[in-house]
């Protein structure tokens, strides 16, 4: 039974050597199922691990780390979307944004895993599960390979995962060996279409641009009288065009 | 009348009436009961499919999505200012509590902090949202057992937050106040003193609550051992804030990982009740309005002074990484796992929604119960439909 989680307020030093015996610990026990790590000083810890062991390695989890909190779980699409922000983006060179936004889209690359604790494929399954009694939660990732969009179950050690689950294989079309109901949660069941794939089209974008366009002309220029600030404190808000 | 030719309107006219007779469907070993999804008691579009045997419930299979959003995707066409906006209405009873998380993500990536004051009055407007919320569920729980007083109280008081809320910010529901690097403005004159006679109104409101419902027989008979959630299967789904609570954990994101806000600041308490049913659910959430109500006053005395606004770029991009900020919202644990590759808008954002892990416990819960206390478990549970359908 996990009780009074109540040593995670300490210095932020302190926290990282407790990230790092967590890391340490984790390393020395799972071995080689362990790919990548990364570790935030102070922020977070993500693992990589195999993905033939993503079930051993919950189970790990629960009873060893007893990391009895489940968190999340989902999927990552690592590919640039090729429709990009759309008419969204020709809106934003009206307004002057630096063009740089084309270069975003120009590393268009066909498997593009570069978040943290690394990847090689383009989808990458995530989940979170956390610790009470250290307070610490760890971001696991694993890989999924394009012509194998399967992988364990989660729910025998966590049965929360069970939703999320039907979620991820709805929206990616990623599927879970083991489930005990792989149907659509939200989606209609006839529903065709990973919508969560960046290749996915959000067709509502793509044919007519966001109505925000007719509220960006520019201002009239009004001169500002010094701003009463009724509490005695300075108003100077960038994204309202206070401060560059 | 016109005859339908057409073999879609066929297929279509038939699927209807496949439908309608599924609401009600004897069966040899049971009977299948459609509980939505236009049930007042699922405070929405939520539709259980509940197998009986009798008044018991041998498998109750919620059907969600009537109101799927897709605010995963959207937002990765939208700029982190208009973001919010959208996370608006994930919650829509405490929608500042959703932006405060993704903000505080997007901030932990640019590598910025707001300035004291900016967090003081974003714990302050969290906390408010927080009174707004729960004290609906205050309300709400005593007209789910057939008690219409409670409603009106909570929603009379409840006014008296939202107009502090919307002087502050200028919406009652939707604040969309937030801004990385602190909040748009600063608060009007006057609303310190303002916000403390709201407060006075909360505290008053949560002892008529108190007086009405606690020690009421029919009450207590109705949800005292009623949808008990022990601690570790609660965990494992995944339950948070007062759901898991009630369960005896003392668990609690304010105190233990207070992000960038003023919790840490303050003195208050975690309420924890160790019996797990719907009436523990009920009480703690009643003395969590009470502490926040406790924690809003201290705030106001120490408010800082100050600037509200820290230095941040017009044009806001977020360097490349990945962050995951979770808050204590009113319904639970909400986070938001970002995703960003350096442009203007994020690469991909997971929202981790608390209705969506405390519901997904109810097949479990619901097994075995009585169709009546399906409603006082599923109210007991405390979830926004938005939030569950995102």
């Amino acid at each position: 039974m996990p009780s009074a989680a109540d040593t995670s307020a300490d210095s932020e030093p302190v926290k990282d050597e407790a990230r790092e015996a967590l890391l340490e610990s984790i390393v020395g026990d799972l071995g080689s199922v362990v790919v990548e790590t990364r570790l935030d000083p102070g922020h977070d810890l993500w693992v990589r691990v195999a993905r033939e062991s993503w079930a051993a390695v919950a189970e790990y989890f629960h009873e060893e780390q007893r990391c009895r909190y489940f968190d999340w779980l989902s999927v990552m699409d690592w590919k640039q979307s090729p429709f990009g922000r759309s008419m969204d983006s020709e809106v934003e060179n009206q307004l002057n944004t630096e063009p740089e936004e084309e270069a975003a889209e120009s590393d268009y690359t066909e498997t593009g895993a570069d978040g943290y604790a690394g990847g090689e494929t383009r989808f990458q399954i995530m989940a979170r599960v956390s610790s009470l009694s250290t307070g610490l939660g760890v971001n696991l990732k694993a890989d999924l390979p394009d012509d194998d969009l399967t992988i364990d179950t989660w729910i025998n050690s966590y049965p929360g995962a069970n939703w999320h689950e039907r979620e991820a294989f709805e929206m990616f079309g990623v599927s879970f060996n083991g489930h005990p109901k792989m149907q659509n949660l939200y989606l209609p069941t006839d529903f065709e279409g990973f919508p969560l794939r960046k290749d996915y089209p959000l067709v509502a974008r793509m044919v007519k641009p966001w109505p925000g366009i007719v509220d960006v002309e520019p201002m009239p220029e009004v001169e500002e009288p010094a701003k009463e600030t009724p509490l005695g404190a300075t108003t100077s808000n960038p994204q309202d065009g206070g401060v560059q | 009348m016109t005859a339908i030719n057409d073999r879609r309107q066929l297929a279509y006219a038939a699927a209807q009436a496949t439908d309608a007779r599924v609401n009600i469907e004897l069966e040899a070993e049971g009977m299948t009961l459609n509980i939505g999804p236009q049930h007042p008691a699922t405070h929405g579009t939520l539709r259980i499919i509940v197998r009986l045997d009798g008044e018991q419930v041998i498998e109750a299979d919620p059907v969600m999505g009537y109101m799927h959003r897709g605010y995963e995707k959207l937002t990765e066409v939208r700029t982190y200012p208009q973001v919010t906006t959208l996370i608006n209405r994930i919650d829509w009873v405490s929608s500042f509590a959703n932006e405060v998380p993704f903000i505080l993500a997007a901030e932990k990536l640019m590598e910025v902090e707001a300035p004291p004051r900016a967090q003081w009055i974003r714990t302050i407007l969290f906390e408010l949202g927080r009174i707004a919320n729960v004290s609906m569920f205050l309300g709400d729980m005593g007209v789910q057992l057939g008690a219409v007083t409670p409603m009106f109280y909570a929603l009379r008081d409840r006014e008296f937050i939202l107009n502090q809320i919307e002087a502050a910010t200028g919406g009652r529901f939707h604040p969309n106040f937030d801004r990385i690097g602190g909040l748009k403005d600063d608060l009007p004159a006057g609303w310190i003193e303002d916000t403390r006679l709201a407060l006075d109104k909360m505290e008053y409101f949560c002892q008529q609550v108190e007086d009405l419902v606690i020690g009421n027989e029919i009450f207590e008979q109705r949800t005292r051992g009623i949808g008990i959630i022990p601690a570790d299967v609660g965990l494992s789904y995944g339950l948070s804030g007062a759901n898991i609570r009630a369960s005896g954990v003392d668990w609690d994101l304010r105190r233990d990982n207070p992000v960038g806000l003023a919790w840490d600041q303050v003195d208050w308490r975690v309420w924890t009740h160790p019996d797990g049913d719907s009436f523990a659910r009920y009480w703690v959430r009643l003395q969590e309005v009470r502490e926040s109500c406790h924690i809003v006053r201290q705030l106001l005395d120490g408010l800082p002074s100050g600037p509200i606004m820290a230095k941040v770029p017009r044009v806001v991009k977020v360097p490349e990484g990945e962050a995951y900020v979770a808050c204590e919202n009113p319904l639970g644990q909400m986070g938001y796992y970002l995703v960003s590759q350096g442009g203007l808008t994020p690469f991909r954002v997971k929202v981790r929604t608390a209705s969506f892990s405390n519901m997904s416990i109810t097949p479990w819960l619901l097994k075995g119960t009585y169709v009546a206390d399906v409603i006082t478990i599923l109210a007991s549970l405390y979830f926004i439909l938005g939030d569950l359908d995102r």
